[in-house]
């Protein structure tokens, strides 16, 4: 099981704050493939690979990134803060 | 070193938030405060409020995260973060970094540091009303990555 979080204008755009997944893929990259797949918008934010960003248990994620029951995952737009 | 590091909805006073950062330190010369501030002009258009989002827990863990490089790089004394979220107006201070050291020179680069740093890697967004009432999300700057990366160039 995974938590994932929408943050910003993605949550906007998904419609979503954050959802539970029962089952988890391998990977982060493995993740965003499965997220892409359900199309519509969902393929339009995660498709392209550019400009969302990731972070797993609240640190800046790579693609390659390992995933982990209990693990949570938050997507988001670049940072604008400061 | 004192770290404080804070998100906060409620006003932020820089002045205030600055003294504790040398009052009481005598071995302290010189601070370096930066005071981010909310304009009224974002990409030519008149802006009214803006709205800052984070992502709770992780805000903080990347600032600290964000200090605690800049306290490697450089003899510190105390440094304070100190965020705003939550809607704001032009002219409010959105943020403050203020940084304490024996010597001025590197308080001004790690102050300067911290907040490069803190533009682009700590998870804070910007929605603005503009005076005609529409809504949007800030978008992220070039030059902020730039600023980031020339610390990895030039460290």
């Amino acid at each position: 099981m995974i938590r994932i979080l929408y943050f910003a204008s993605l949550r906007e755009r998904l419609g979503s704050a954050d959802e539970t997944l029962e089952e988890h893929p391998r990977t982060l990259a493995d993740l965003r493939a499965q997220l892409a797949a359900r199309g519509g918008v969902w393929g339009e934010v995660f498709a392209g690979g550019q400009g969302v960003l990731a972070a797993v248990n609240q640190e800046m994620a790579a693609d390659a990134q390992a995933l982990q029951s209990g693990d949570e995952v938050g997507f988001f737009p670049p940072v604008t803060g400061g | 070193m004192d770290i404080e590091i804070r998100v906060q909805a409620e006003a932020l006073d820089p002045f205030a938030e600055t003294l504790p950062v040398y009052r009481g330190n005598a071995s302290v010369g010189g601070v370096v405060s930066f005071i981010g501030l909310m304009r009224d002009l974002n990409q030519g258009d008149e802006v009214d409020t803006m709205t800052l989002e984070h992502y709770p827990g992780m805000t903080e863990r990347a600032l600290a995260s964000i200090v605690d490089e800049a306290a490697e790089r450089w003899e510190l004394e105390a440094v304070r973060v100190v965020h705003r979220v939550g809607e704001i107006r032009p002219q409010d201070p959105i943020v403050l970094v203020a940084v304490a050291s024996a010597h001025r020179g590197e308080a001004f680069r790690a102050c300067e540091f911290i907040i490069d740093y803190l533009k682009t890697r700590a998870p804070f967004w910007k929605r603005e009303r503009t005076r005609d009432g529409r809504e949007r999300w800030v978008e992220a700057r070039a030059s902020d990555d730039d600023a980031a990366a020339a610390w990895k160039e030039n460290p």
